[in-house]
């Protein structure tokens, strides 16, 4: 199988990687790119796990191929701290005790601050259907939406 | 596999008639998982996404509407007047997935998925859309309801491609409405759905068209359902008639997401409530 080479942007870098064509973006990123945060929960677009950005729509990378990242603009939990600068959510998470294990996090984070780039002053119904697609197996969801609507109200008030 | 990204559907219907095993390329949502379970190994992979026009919403010069087969499902629901004109067809298309599949879901992919179960296309059939197929000796159009033939296949030939998906105007007193039964609010495969579309002027319904799915092995249009509608006024008798009718026509399997007694029962409770909301939205008022 001949390799696709692929320029993208990632968290505002630029970066190159050879692809096989039926590579998923969340190979691509974890493999490729060492971007390991993003994480592989059900690889069919059910867990939400691998949420990320792209071209600033929220999307699972195990449901786009790599080689469909050419010349895309991606954003991944790698690019949320700024430096040594926790996001107001990333913050949010850690107060609320809004993890457990942890494995779903990343995926939750880059979602949560998708629909707050576009809805500033969510309700909780609001947070509730957006992550409709991000699986939490410890935590039950109340904490996770609490530090959303937390981070939203943080945020606002900055 | 080879990863093909053509720019223009006559270029990715030649690709595919040469090809192998392949696959078209919209938002990946079915492909992708598909290939993941090894059900599909496709040697060519033509993404559709590169071919201008694809992302665009227009209105037609007949007043109806053209939408891009790479349209996804998130951005048809930002679009307001779309929503004015086929509210049932949007909502729909809106119920697929969850947000991150909203983000890449297209109505072309999932009509061409095939599944007896596809939310968006009991909508479209409703709305008496149509396909633009583009193939290797030009362009024609279908209406969606001819498209599906069965679980996972269409009536379409070796190398055709939807280049369109077309919606006719909707004119005065019209309104639509989808409904589908899952056990949870979201993240589920319809055990049901139904769409009704009417048309209401003087008092009256005078046209309607009540699409079932997910209660045989494709979605189905039925025309005694929407007859026990047409001429009547949407009124209690006119809607026990419609339920009869659609319970009627149902002809489901038994499964583990639901007994085919139940999914009659239900194709009969849902068409009255999708009626009675298409209604409302027919005579402008609150549905
Ligand atoms: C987590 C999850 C939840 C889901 N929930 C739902 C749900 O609630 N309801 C529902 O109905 N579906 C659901 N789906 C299935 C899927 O998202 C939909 O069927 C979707 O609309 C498919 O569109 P797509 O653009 O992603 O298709 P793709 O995967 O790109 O394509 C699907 C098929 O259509 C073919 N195709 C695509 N475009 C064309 C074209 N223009 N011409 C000819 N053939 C074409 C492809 O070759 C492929 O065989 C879900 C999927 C996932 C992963």
């Amino acid at each position: 199988m001949s390799k696709v080479h692929v320029s993208a942007t990632v968290n505002g870098d630029p970066v190159e990687f050879l692809a096989d064509p039926r590579e998923s973006l969340l190979d691509c990123l974890r493999d490729h790119l060492g971007l390991t945060g993003t994480k592989e929960g059900c690889g069919t677009g059910d867990c939400g796990a691998c949420s990320v950005l792209v071209d600033g729509t929220l999307l699972c990378a195990c449901l786009v191929l790599g080689v469909e990242a050419e010349g895309k603009t991606i954003g991944t939990i790698e690019g949320l701290a700024q430096g040594h600068e926790l996001h107001p959510l990333q913050r949010a998470f850690i107060d609320h005790a809004a993890l457990q294990c942890g494995f779903c996090t990343p995926g939750i984070l880059v979602a949560s601050k998708a629909l707050l780039d576009q809805n500033p002053d969510p309700t909780e119904e609001q947070v509730r259907f957006w992550l409709a697609g991000n699986l939490c197996r410890c935590t039950g969801y109340d904490k996770i939406v609490r530090a959303v609507m937390d981070a939203a109200a943080e945020i606002r008030g900055a | 596999m080879r990863y093909h990204k053509p720019d223009s559907f006559v270029e990715a219907s030649r690709i595919a008639s040469a090809a192998g095993r392949y696959r078209f390329l919209a938002g990946g949502t079915d492909v992708l998982v598909q290939m993941r379970a090894g059900i599909s190994t496709p040697e060519d992979m033509i993404d559709l996404k590169g071919i201008p026009g694809v992302g665009d919403i227009a209105r037609t010069p007949e007043g109806g509407w053209r939408i891009g087969v790479a349209v996804p499902g998130a951005v048809l629901g930002r679009h307001a007047s779309l929503k004015a004109d086929w509210p049932g067809v949007v909502e729909g298309m809106n119920l697929v997935g969850s947000t991150q599949v909203q983000g890449r879901a297209t109505l072309a992919g999932n009509l061409c998925n095939g599944s007896p179960a596809a939310d968006s296309v009991p909508g479209l059939i409703a709305a008496c859309a149509r396909v633009e197929v583009t193939g290797s000796t030009g362009t024609r159009e279908i209406l969606v309801e001819d498209v599906p033939a069965g679980p996972g296949r269409t009536t379409l030939a070796p190398g055709e491609v939807v280049s369109a998906i077309l919606l006719p105007p909707r004119g005065a007193g019209g309104g639509d409405a989808y409904l589908r039964f899952i056990p949870r609010t979201e993240m589920d495969i319809a055990v049901v759905g139904c769409a009704v579309s009417l048309r209401f002027a003087d008092g009256v319904i005078t046209e309607a068209r009540v699409a079932l799915g997910a209660v045989a092995p494709t979605v189905l249009l039925v025309p005694e359902a929407a007859a026990a509608l047409i001429g009547t006024q949407g009124d209690g008798v006119a809607l026990a008639a419609l339920s009869a009718a659609a319970m009627g026509a149902a002809r489901p399997i038994s499964d583990r997401r639901g007994t085919a007694e139940f999914r009659k029962e239900i194709a009969g409770v849902l068409a009255r409530r999708a009626a009675t909301i298409a209604l409302a939205r027919a005579r402008g008022e609150p549905a």
